[in-house]
């Protein structure tokens, strides 16, 4: 190719780059320092506990200050500096009457990083209604309870999937590239909500709303100076896959430079008291984000079905050189595409944050899952993504059942191979016409 | 190059088996090569292909016309094994061909072109031909290794190639790499390297489409030759003065389903073929208007379409 | 900064373990994805079940060394059938997913409590290449150039790694001047003009798979026994994808592009990680990198490398632009 040509493509390359780059420098700079502290509100139903001994202890075992809690319940501890601190509740101060949840949560490891004022919580709960470690010990329960609960889940984790399926069916369907960055839009979702979240004290949902909108406007800029100018430049699909790769690879690295290796969960709803819905339990925050989940995709899916841009896009899914000549613009149409991907990409990172909380490879684990949703539906097709997608989640939950919980995604992956053997176009999809 | 008085005589022949048979749908042949009969292809609620009975004259140049999205190109697809028919059946040289794959429908020889020339740009032209030839021996993995099992294979094949090379005009181009080809060339290097497979019946996908003109009659001339040499020929094409010039007989496909068959020259008077044509309400020649108007059918038409599938 | 140990252990790299193993697994893509224009993204699984393989027999059934080496290319081969035969017949992508998947169940399934007995979990498999040192011919010592020596043990697997690799290239250099590699060739640019010819595109496929699987599979025997153990999250999915990227550096589709473009990449990220962990130890960059970040800088260099090449130049170091095997689709 020729200089001419060439040069703005370098631009946006670079631009692109720099632009990722201020992105993650911005998660990782300490400009907001105000001094770090550990913080909290014992609470039991709703009311105040006051009373309670907290002492807290650095990594090394020295001893760094131990609080009563307030009036209101609450308690803070300052830390000299950023670092892992072990809080301790002294189970004998707490009033008669009421326990800690999970017995074995007297002692809580937690990391504070830089300016950072960490909320720590005790879950505290009436005598004789706790329960131990996480799982709120189900041992008893019938088989259809326990087939309830995983269905729930599994429908919790296949709306997860479907949000992020739809984007890339459709940037598949409408460009034909398979998309191996599309995970790490997801990452990018959750960090970004993360770092307003628990690094700034935005509310979660405000900063849900933020990084969905961070999601949306990466989502077009990606467009715009990437993979627009790649298309614009007549590069093989293949090549733009093995590109995407590189993409993914890069910023999956990126996230861990910064974001380090743990697992860490956004500082509101966390460890929320599970509430019972006929046979099923679950966090308040569970149905909410399912909520939230179902009413995006059938906000996405009316958006598809009725309105002009919609429907521009399901035809130039269906037939891009078709669509071109009957006057749509197909370039806006996959321009705004990836942007309602990123942002739909973005909103399932935070709800997947907030179902496992955020490492910097949840994108890409969750990915596969997503090309399962996708293949099994049928590439390209919006709606059989949705479907494929359900069918995953509640496949991996329910799997569970007769195959240890490590390998439930080995299930929904053989699935997937099978599905190839023996219906490829999916289980909505058309058989391809040659010629 | 086209050797005149045998030119006469096997288009004479070809002409003769034609002679007297009635110009209906389906009409049976003296020497079918290619025998089809009831083949159906549906896509979805489409049905592109219907073809009741038909039957391709040997030794005979046969042109296969119809609008677009008569479902030509299907029809080919289907005979080829390059995608499988919902229902029917069809034989080559009596033997049935429904359900055999693609490479062994070329190795029986009915071997087809593309509409879209699928030349293979990052091999050269030679190597394209190479690459016709049937049953080479360096072709198998185990004896791939030893070079001195199919050196001498090889050698003859590369003289074979030569050959046909220099009578499309193409030997200058040995060595280039086939994407370096101007369009018309693309056409001339797939049809030789169809021959390469040594064919009794050669598919050809609409041979002009896209060949600068000066090459047109070059192209009409090797096709001829193909007649010469005792190949059958069935082609799909757009050209009207072309399928006049060189076809024996004439097919007419619209809407899936052979609406008629005969001569070049009574084919192209029959009302069944100007209606399918035309639309079957015109008789005259479209006005501006009415071309107007049906543009804009279409297009609604489009829309629904895309409504539909959505 | 230590610019003598940079300099030493880069050098070593050049021809060291992971330049071996990187370079079979390489070869293997490079029939499969540059000759034959598979997308193969499963190619660690080809490796590790070569490798458990091997590991399974010898250290869990205390079986021979010789039937652990035919079982691990059994299993490769077999593995090569069950991706291939459900996805060859449809298109490219098709492929990369269904490999990809395979290639994380494969880990998934290595690497589970329930196989603990088998596969050894998490920890891997260890103490089953005691046979392979036990014909050692080099005599306890080190051999090499000044600093840049191996002892006998590293010595031995490298020379078996390096013969390896020499055979491998020797049989793709056969096969591609072959009429055998012109059809495989033809099928990258377009398979259905193959399939017009009369060659049974399928078969093709399925034997570029098998072959490709086949010699990355050796890269998975050495990488076992030149650690004297193996780990399932050795192979992982970047393991694949660095090989693509070795691929695509030396350019894809020529003979000795993987083992060059192996030896290139890992010289470049043993001297990047290496420089800069001195930098990082001599507080070149204060407290704003630490050293476990240097880890992920690595990666970070690889993708962008690997975007960079794509764009700018798909050919390779090595290629030539109008045989370039990608834009082919």
């Amino acid at each position: 190719m020729t200089q001419i040509e060439g040069a703005p493509l370098r631009r946006a390359v670079i631009a692109f780059t720099a632009f990722l780059g201020g992105l993650v420098l911005l998660l990782a700079s300490p400009a907001w320092a105000e001094g770090e502290a550990l913080k909290g509100t014992l609470q039991n139903q709703g009311q105040p506990v006051n009373g309670v001994k907290i002492s807290v202890v650095a990594e090394d075992g020295s001893p760094v200050a131990a609080v009563t809690t307030g009036a209101d319940g609450t308690w803070e501890v300052p830390v000299p500096k950023a670092g892992k601190f072990k809080v301790t509740l002294d189970q004998t101060t707490l009033p008669s009457g009421v326990a800690l949840k999970f017995k074995d949560k007297g002692t809580l490891d937690v990391q504070v990083y830089e300016g950072n004022q960490r909320n720590v919580l005790f879950a505290l709960a009436p005598a004789g209604q706790q329960g131990s470690g996480n799982t709120s010990g189900e041992t008893s329960s019938s088989f259809w309870d326990r087939v309830a609960q995983l269905t729930f889940e599994g429908f919790n984790l296949g709306l997860i999937i479907a949000l992020a399926a739809m984007g890339l069916s459709l940037v598949f369907g409408t460009t034909g590239l398979t998309n191996f960055a599309h995970g790490e839009l997801l990452t990018l979702g959750a960090m970004a909500a993360y770092l307003f979240n628990a690094t700034l004290g935005v509310p979660l949902i405000l900063a849900a709303v933020i990084a969905v909108a961070i999601g949306g406007g990466l989502g077009y800029l990606q467009d715009r100076f990437f993979w627009g100018q790649l298309r614009k430049r007549g590069s093989s699909l293949v090549a733009m896959m093995i590109i995407s790769i590189g993409l993914a690879l890069f910023l999956r690295y990126v996230f861990l430079f910064f974001f380090g290796g743990e697992s860490r969960p956004f500082a509101d709803y966390n460890a929320q008291p599970g509430v019972q819905v006929g046979p099923i339990s679950a966090a308040p925050k569970n149905f909410i984000a399912m909520a939230i989940e179902l009413a995006v995709l059938v906000i996405v899916g009316l958006a598809l079905l009725k309105t002009r841009t919609g429907k521009a896009a399901r035809a130039v899914a269906d037939n891009p050189a078709l669509a071109a000549s009957s006057g749509i613009n197909v370039e806006r149409v996959i321009r705004i595409i990836w942007t309602v991907g990123g942002a739909v990409a973005a909103l399932a990172g935070v709800m997947l944050g907030l179902a496992q909380n955020i490492n910097f490879q949840m994108g890409f684990q969750i990915l596969l899952l997503v090309f399962a949703g996708v293949t099994l539906g049928g590439l390209g097709t919006a709606f059989g993504a949705l479907v494929g997608s359900l069918v995953v989640g509640l496949f991996i939950q329910l799997s569970t059942l007769v195959v240890p919980t490590e390998l439930k995604t080995v299930g929904a992956l053989l699935v997937l191979i099978l599905v190839m053997l023996f219906r490829p176009q999916g289980i909505l999809g058309r058989r391809e016409r040659i010629g | 190059m086209h050797a005149d008085t045998t030119v006469t005589s096997k288009k004479a022949a070809a002409l003769a088996a034609f002679e007297g048979i009635e110009t209906e749908p389906g009409v049976p042949k003296p020497d079918p090569i290619l025998v089809v009969e009831k083949v159906v292809r549906r896509f979805g609620g489409l049905t592109a292909v219907d073809v009741d009975h038909v039957e391709i004259q040997r030794g005979s140049i046969t042109a296969l016309i119809g609008p677009n999205g008569a479902g030509k190109t299907t029809f080919f697809n289907q005979l080829t094994g390059f995608d499988t028919a919902d229902e029917g059946s069809w034989s080559f040289n009596g033997k049935q061909l429904k359900g055999v794959p693609a490479h062994r429908v070329a190795r029986s020889g009915m071997v087809r072109t593309f509409q879209l020339t699928k030349a293979l740009s990052k091999l050269t032209v030679m190597e394209n031909m190479r690459l016709g030839a049937q049953n080479q021996r360096g072709e198998n993995f185990f004896r791939a290794l030893i070079p001195g099992s199919w050196r001498g294979q090889e050698d003859e094949i590369t003289e074979r190639a030569e050959e046909l090379l220099e009578r499309f005009k193409l030997a200058a181009k040995r060595d280039d790499f086939a994407g370096s080809l101007s369009g018309g060339q693309r056409k001339l290097l797939e049809m030789a390297r169809a021959l390469m497979v040594g064919p009794e019946l050669v598919m050809l996908d609409e041979p002009m489409a896209g060949v600068n003109p000066a090459l047109t009659q070059s192209l009409l001339g090797h096709v001829k030759d193909l007649r010469e040499e005792g190949m059958t020929v069935l082609f799909v094409e757009h050209d009207m003065d072309m399928v006049r010039d060189i076809s024996d007989w004439v097919i007419v496909m619209a809407q899936g389903a052979v609406i008629a068959e005969g001569p070049p020259d009574t084919i192209m008077s029959d009302s069944r073929v100007i209606d399918a044509y035309l639309g079957a309400h015109h008789d005259a020649p479209m006005s501006a208007e009415e071309a107007e108007e049906q543009l804009q059918e279409a297009e609604a038409e489009l829309e629904a379409e895309i409504e539909e599938k959505a | 900064m230590d610019w003598n140990t940079i300099f030493v252990t880069t050098v070593k790299a050049s021809i060291g373990l992971e330049t071996v193993v990187y370079a079979l697994a390489a070869i293997g893509v490079n029939i499969q994805f540059g000759y034959a224009g598979l997308l193969n993204f499963g190619q660690a699984a080809f490796l590790g079940v070569a490798a458990y393989g091997l590991a399974v027999i010898v250290s869990t059934f205390g079986l021979s060394f010789w039937l652990g080496i035919a079982v691990g290319l059994a299993a490769t081969v077999v593995l090569a059938f069950l991706l291939g035969i459900p996805t060859l017949r449809l298109r490219a992508d098709y492929l990369a997913i269904v490999t990809i998947a395979a290639a994380e169940i494969v880990r998934l399934v290595f690497r589970s409590v329930a196989f603990k007995d088998v596969f050894g979990g998490s920890d891997g498999r260890q103490n089953f290449s005691g046979d392979f040192y036990a014909m050692n011919p080099f005599a306890p010592g080190t051999y090499g150039i000044g600093p840049i020596s191996f002892n006998e043990r590293t010595t031995w697997v490298l020379t078996v790694g390096w013969v390896l690799i020499a055979l491998s290239c020797a049989l793709v250099y056969l096969l591609m001047k072959s009429p055998w590699g012109r059809v495989l060739k033809a099928i990258r640019e377009d398979e259905d003009a193959v399939r017009s010819l009369g060659k049974n595109v399928f078969s093709y496929k399925m034997q570029a798979l098998v072959l490709g699987g086949v010699i990355g599979c050796l890269g998975g025997f050495i990488f076992g026994l030149g650690q004297a153990s193996i780990q399932p999250d050795l192979f992982g999915t970047e393991f694949t994808f660095y090989a693509y990227t070795i691929v695509i550096l030396g350019g894809a589709a020529r003979v000795f592009s993987p083992v060059v473009g192996a030896a290139i990449f890992w010289v470049l990220l043993v001297f990047v990680g290496n420089t800069l962990s001195e930098a990082v130890g001599a507080g070149v960059f204060g407290t704003a990198v630490t050293v476990t970040q240097v880890g992920s800088v690595r990666f970070i260099l690889v993708g962008l490398g690997l975007m960079l090449l794509l764009i700018f130049r798909p050919q390779g170091i090595f290629g030539d632009k109008r045989e370039m095997a990608l834009d082919a689709r």
